[in-house]
């Protein structure tokens, strides 16, 4: 790339990544109250029509979401270069993400096949429009490092399980005969593990070192890492292709080796951040730390799985593994990334407009004080989600509040947030708020 | 041989140690470390940023024939970056902590995304274009 090509300046008008920021937590109010309207009969197995909704709530509703406003924030820092017309992205982006997400979720959750037939081009015409301007960027990044490089092979995973959903939406709906079963198995697979992961993996090393101050990750983990949880996904698919018994010591044996992954990369995280050079309490590392042991224990009880037969067969392991990974890691993490990287846009955003020494600060604009409410929360939400998938009845009730009581602090805590933007920028154009 | 990224990346790492300490003891409400911990950091990174805007950078823009391009970006954030110093030392000065905390929470998040740019961008870029770069690092080692 020459010089003069390389443009550093980063921001995209900020109602681009909001509009995906002050969607998300809606998704997450949408899911518990699913939740407590289904009750106990969503927890009977992992595949009740239900849990179906309710998962894909979470999914595509809340972690797509945010991703989807984080990448069109960031890729233009990792890329050098402006992403053309961001608003006109987003709104391609964000609107059939929304009601394809909406349809979706309502075609499972009441079994209604139509609505899931809508739901499908909504939602690829989403993905395809987000996968173009995130592989297109990360392609050309001139920063070359492991963090590009586990998100691009997140991105591949992406497509896969997009492709897979679509697959199954289509076999769902009477559209195509599909032999369900193994493309669910891998659609799951290469969502949680492969997507999901990778791109925290990816975000983590640079995030983790910079915004706690800690040593980079060792170079064998971040050389290697990445490649080989890809890797091991393949194998691990493959599986489906052999006949018995050679299947199953195939899938033992890669799923051990995943789960060896993904507990490597906890336990050596939760060790930076142990050792980290910055010293003040922090609630974002807070829910980093939540998630994180989070995955190390869902990594264990998925290993116990392979050795245990009468587990694995189990409704709740099943549950709890999902409820682990979604809930305990993926939620924790976003939702604790969500509020630095809003606080700071609102901050970068008003010192643009107000005069110098007037923008509020990042703890003014989302304080310690809710955020660590918020955390709270969600930290309780997690022992009750566990003692549902085992006794769905009662305590499914007790999940479903402290989960609608954690998206409700997300919600105010980023509105709250957003008005303060909205009545300074008005301050500052002069208009009466 | 030091290249520009190399020398330029370490004192990123001393400056942000700095910062971490200074952060520390304002969390513990102990002024007079909070206050010499600040002044050393500002500093230390008045003196870093110096040896970017009045050596790295010129060097760059004349190779590249342009002050418009990513130099222009990295100025704009080093201004803002001084603005938050000099609220930060207002806080100080008026024994507010929580602002302090606050600034520097902000600080941190402006001062890494942009390192992220610089180390990961434009550094490497200047190894790579300007041919006199061990000549550079000298220069910016003798600036007082």
């Amino acid at each position: 790339m020459s010089m003069a090509g390389l443009s550093l300046k980063q921001a995209p008008p900020i109602s681009v990544p909001f509009r995906f920021f002050l969607s998300a937590p809606l998704f997450l109010l949408l899911a518990a109250l699913a939740l407590l309207a289904a009750g106990p009969a969503a927890l009977e197995s992992r595949w009740s029509q239900p849990l179906l909704g309710i998962t894909h709530l979470l999914t595509l509703g809340f972690m797509s979401m945010v991703m989807s406003g984080a990448a069109l924030q960031l890729l233009p820092v990792l890329a050098g270069a402006q992403v053309p017309q961001p608003r006109l992205m987003a709104w391609a982006i964000h609107l059939p993400l929304l009601a394809g997400t909406l349809l979706l979720c309502g075609g499972l959750y009441f079994s209604t096949a139509i609505l899931v037939t809508l739901a499908i081009p909504l939602l690829a015409l989403a993905f395809a429009v987000f996968l173009t301007i995130a592989i297109y960027n990360l392609a050309r990044a001139p920063a070359r490092n492991a963090s590009t490089h586990a998100m691009l092979l997140a991105l591949a995973a992406l497509s896969l399980t997009v492709g897979l959903g679509l697959l199954l939406a289509a076999g769902i709906t009477g559209m195509l005969k599909l032999s369900m079963l193994p493309l669910v198995v891998l659609h799951v697979g290469w969502g949680l593990i492969g997507w999901t992961t990778l791109l925290v993996i990816g975000v983590a090393y640079q995030v983790v070192p910079m915004f706690q101050l800690t040593q980079p990750y060792p170079s064998i983990v971040t050389r290697w890492l990445g490649s080989t949880l890809f890797v091991l996904m393949l194998v691990w698919s493959c599986h489906l292709l052999l006949p018995e018994p050679a299947a199953s010591r195939l899938a033992i044996a890669a799923a051990c080796g995943l789960a060896a992954c993904l507990a490597t990369f906890a336990v050596i995280t939760l060790r930076l951040q142990q050792k980290r050079r910055r010293k003040v309490p922090d609630i974002v590392m807070q829910f980093w730390r939540v998630g994180l042991a989070s995955l190390l224990t869902a990594a264990i009880l998925w290993l116990a799985g392979q050795v245990s037969t009468t587990l694995a067969n189990s409704t709740f392991y099943a549950l709890a593994l999902g409820m682990l990974f979604i809930i305990g890691f993926v939620l924790s993490v976003i939702q604790g990334m969500l509020y630095k990287i809003t606080s700071f846009l609102i901050w970068f955003h008003l010192q643009g407009k107000l005069p110098p020494g007037k923008a509020p600060h990042m703890k003014d604009i989302i304080t310690d004080r809710t955020a660590r409410w918020h955390w709270r929360i969600h930290l309780a939400s997690l022992p009750l989600c566990l003692a549902s998938a085992m006794w769905p009845m009662p305590w499914i009730y007790a999940a479903g509040c402290a989960l609608l009581l954690g998206g409700i602090l997300l919600l105010t805590n980023l509105y709250r947030a957003w008005n303060i933007y909205l009545r300074a920028g008005a301050k500052a154009q002069g208009v009466p708020v | 041989m030091q290249t520009i990224t190399d020398y330029l990346s370490a004192e990123h790492r001393h400056c942000d140690d700095m910062f971490a300490e200074a952060e520390a003891a304002a969390a513990k409400n102990d002024l007079a470390a909070a206050q010499a911990g600040f002044t050393a950091f500002h500093k230390g990174m008045e003196h870093h940023l110096s040896k970017e805007e009045t050596i790295m950078f010129p060097a760059f823009e004349q190779a590249s024939g342009s002050s418009m391009g990513p130099t222009s970006v990295m100025r704009m954030e080093h201004e803002q970056m001084r603005e938050l110093f000099a609220e930060m030392q207002a806080a100080l000065a008026a024994k507010d902590t929580h602002t302090y905390a606050g600034l520097s929470e902000t600080l941190l998040v402006l001062m890494q995304q942009h390192n992220f740019k610089e180390e990961q961008m434009l550094y490497q870029m200047a190894d790579r274009t300007l041919g006199d770069r061990e000549d550079i690092v000298r220069q910016m080692e003798a600036l007082p």
